[in-house]
């Protein structure tokens, strides 16, 4: 990115570096254990709820979570809160409505459970390609990031972070599959709780120490942009549109309003928005008014508050909640956690603690947002906010001890880079394995490689995109895909599999139109609707009702075996109803005598 | 763990002296086992009932399962009430973000804190209602 020169970070390099040496000792150790189709899978489906809930919630707080929501909170206030309330409220819907019954289906990938719901190869053919559509959408932005942060903090092209990520990434899932994965996620949660925590206390104990935010600043409810507090030279490397709510002086060198400007300039409320062309350098005087981005709430009293901008904000509040709140069920890198859990029970006990786990995680990024408003408001004029939690800690406490502790939140941002990648690569490779290849250890560690190398060929070809933003629309798309098969499949008899695949491609076409539609509306001048970049709302209803209406109209097709097959999702446990798929189709002759048994425990 | 210690025990040892045993030293002493101490021990009429689908045993499925339906629909529908009218409170009575609590805005607070326990706390309750269920249904069907 841009022209400058970064000079190396050494103590967030040593940080990253250590995350990774780490992340690779950890998985080789737990790999050693692992050496049938089993373990690659469904790590022999022995992971106990604490660490797999750990392990989900390390697999789920992507970068999205740890640097996007406190960068949306700086930009977007209060309205930035419902993304963590959705990306919780998401696992209460998943135990509510799947997590018992699809550990108990004995699947071991999604489109395995479609196939054992509903006897159809085509949809279980269908399915593969949604997971690995998915997969692969949200493995982009990941990469893509891990580009962003290690091209910030060392002189390396963007290239390197997304290969530093792949390779350690396809390490592990090629030595030890599910097994090694499950240790490093949930080593991961704890690294990246660390990374948040340690300087959000820190910083909140300097910020109370301190007294508040000090008289310089603009009081966070106060009505007026926040101010530079020092001094700041902003260069901006995308163009920018900025809003022009209080009159500034400044310096400018560079193209400002289409016209070349070099020298002292000054903005006058009336003129409303200003352009600022890329390469052009701001220094403000410490005292000033921020102009904030276009799109984004300008003055402290708006960002406080929540929207009200009418019908659209709310619309676009509902349509984030729904895509999140049903989205998380149809994420198959989530899901495929839930197939490791020993029985029903386990897996509803996992979603419990997911909730508690996350919970802790998202007090953070809340408290980061808010500070970086007082401390770093020349982010909302680049509209780089992503950079908040990484730039915070510097900004706060000159020398060592603020590059330290910004060392340790780029070291969690990198973790987070990491578990998210390995959780999509070992769910892509899983389903790749069995059902593209012949499901034998060595056809899981292929797809392993293809799984990892084809999303870092399209992440280096693409152009990186808001990392938050993305993440939003694959929930739509998990949503309106795979969320109505797994909760009518669970819970409704009549579902046929040509509703179902009426539905998936309904609702997926849609939403892929709409990612289609907003790419080209955002090259050429960002005219889509608010329904477009977030969809949901209209696309999942859609889906769920061409599933039931193709359903009944095709009611001859529901598979003989539906009662069965219902029994077994819903029976309790100890009445050994569990068959457990990956055993009937890999497993050793005795292993397969021995589920034939069934397990009746009293 | 190996392919082979995962029948550790009576069953290993078949296998092995098999492939060994044509040119190798005399077969080792077998142990003949002739019921798995493992294997369940208790089969009941009405699991049997359950897997034969009889008219009986499917009913019972169904009225189970209808039963976790309900607790799940109810739930969620508690926790959709709870969060979806915080937008439409926000929309209609603007006056709320006017109110501050120890220093703080109230929506940061019914954002950013409140959500959170309520989430846990029903999720715990689901749990709960669930799992009783489940031994419920588990007595009835041993009895």
């Amino acid at each position: 990115m841009g022209g400058t020169a970064v000079e190396l970070n050494l103590w967030a390099v040593s940080g990253i570096a250590l995350v990774a040496v780490m992340t690779f000792y950890v998985g080789f150790r737990s790999s050693r254990a692992a050496s049938t189709t089993q373990d690659f899978l469904v790590a022999r489906r022995t992971v106990r709820s604490r660490r797999n809930a750990a392990a989900v919630s390390g697999e789920y707080l992507s970068a999205a979570s740890f640097l996007g929501v406190a960068g949306l909170i700086l930009k977007d206030g209060v309205d930035a809160l419902w993304y963590p309330i959705g990306f919780t409220a998401g696992y209460l819907a998943l135990m509510l409505f799947v997590a018992a019954p699809l550990r108990r289906s004995g699947a071991y990938t999604l489109p395995d459970f479609v196939e054992a719901r509903l006897g159809s190869s085509g949809l279980r053919k269908l399915a593969t390609f949604f997971v690995i559509f998915i997969g692969v959408l949200y493995l982009l932005p990941q990469l893509q990031a891990a580009g962003l942060v290690l091209s910030r903090i060392m002189p390396v092209p963007q290239w390197v972070g997304p290969v530093i990520v792949i390779v350690v990434v396809v390490v592990n899932v090629f030595g030890g599959g599910m097994r090694a994965i499950t240790v490093v996620q949930a080593f991961q949660y704890w690294l990246k709780l660390f990374a948040i925590a340690a300087p959000t206390f820190v910083l909140c104990a300097i910020f109370i120490g301190r007294g508040g935010a000090g008289t310089d600043t603009t009081a966070l409810t106060a009505d007026a942009p926040p101010t530079f507090a020092e001094t700041t030279t902003v260069r901006v490397e995308t163009p920018v549109r900025l809003q022009v709510k209080e009159p500034v002086w400044l310096w400018a060198d560079g193209r400002v309003n289409g016209a070349p400007a070099s020298g002292d300039v000054f903005w006058r409320p009336e003129v409303g928005e200003v352009t600022v062309d890329a390469g052009t350098t701001l220094r403000f005087n410490a005292g000033s008014a921020v102009p904030v981005v276009a799109g984004a709430p300008a003055d402290n009293e708006s960002w406080a508050k929540p929207s009200s901008g009418g019908a659209g904000d709310l619309f676009t509040t509902y349509s984030l909640i729904f895509a999140t709140f049903l989205g998380t069920m149809g994420l198959p890198h989530v899901l495929v956690r839930f197939y490791t859990n020993p029985d029903g029970k386990a897996a509803r006990r996992t979603t419990l603690h997911i909730m508690l786990l996350l919970a802790l995680f998202y007090m953070f990024p809340l408290l980061l947002g808010a500070l970086s408003r007082i401390y770093v408001p020349e982010l909302l004029v680049t509209g780089r906010t992503d950079a908040a939690v990484t730039t915070l800690p510097v900004k706060v406490i000159p020398g060592i001890p603020g590059e330290i502790l910004s060392a340790v939140t780029a070291a969690g941002a990198f973790a987070a880079f990491l578990s998210t990648s390995s959780g999509l690569v070992v769910s892509v490779s899983g389903v790749l394995s069995t059902d593209v290849l012949r499901g034998r250890v060595r056809d899981f560690r292929w797809a392993a490689l293809i799984a990892g190398i084809v999303p870092l060929a399209l992440a280096l070809v693409l152009r990186p995109n808001d990392v938050s933003l993305s993440i939003g629309v694959t929930f739509a798309l998990a949503a309106s895909t795979f969320c109505p098969v797994l909760l009518l499949g669970i819970w409704w008899r009549k579902l046929t599999w040509v509703g179902a695949g009426a539905g998936m491609i309904v609702g997926g076409g849609l939403v892929i139109a709409a990612i289609a539609l907003d790419v080209v509306s955002r090259y050429t001048g960002d005219w889509a609707p608010s329904f477009v970049k977030q969809p949901a709302l209209i696309t999942v209803p859609i889906a769920f009702f061409v599933v039931y209406i193709v359903s009944k109209a095709t009611h001859r097709r529901q598979p003989g075996d539906t009662s069965r097959t219902l029994l077994r999702m819903h029976a309790p446990d100890p009445l050994g109803f569990i068959r457990d798929r990956d055993v009937a189709r890999f497993g050793t002759a005795e292993e397969r005598a021995r589920l034939a048994d069934g397990r009746h425990r009293r | 763990m190996s392919r082979h210690s995962a029948g550790a025990g009576p069953g290993r040892s078949p296998r092995d002296s098999q492939e060994n045993g044509v040119a190798g030293p005399p077969p080792r002493r077998k142990r003949v086992v002739l019921a798995d101490s493992r294997a369940p021990v208790t089969v009941l009429r009405t699991v049997v009932e359950l897997e034969e689908q009889t008219s009986y045993g499917e009913e019972l499925v169904r009225g189970f399962i209808r039963i976790q339906f309900r607790t799940a629909v109810r739930l969620a529908l508690l926790a959709a009430v709870l969060l979806c009218g915080l937008p439409v409170l926000f929309y209609f009575v603007p006056a709320i973000s006017d109110i501050t609590v120890a220093g703080v805005r109230l929506p940061w607070l019914l954002l950013g804190v409140a959500p959170f326990p309520v989430l846990f706390g029903i999720g715990y309750w689901y749990n709960v209602l669930a799992e009783r269920h489940e031994r419920d249904f588990v007595d009835m069907v041993e009895k």
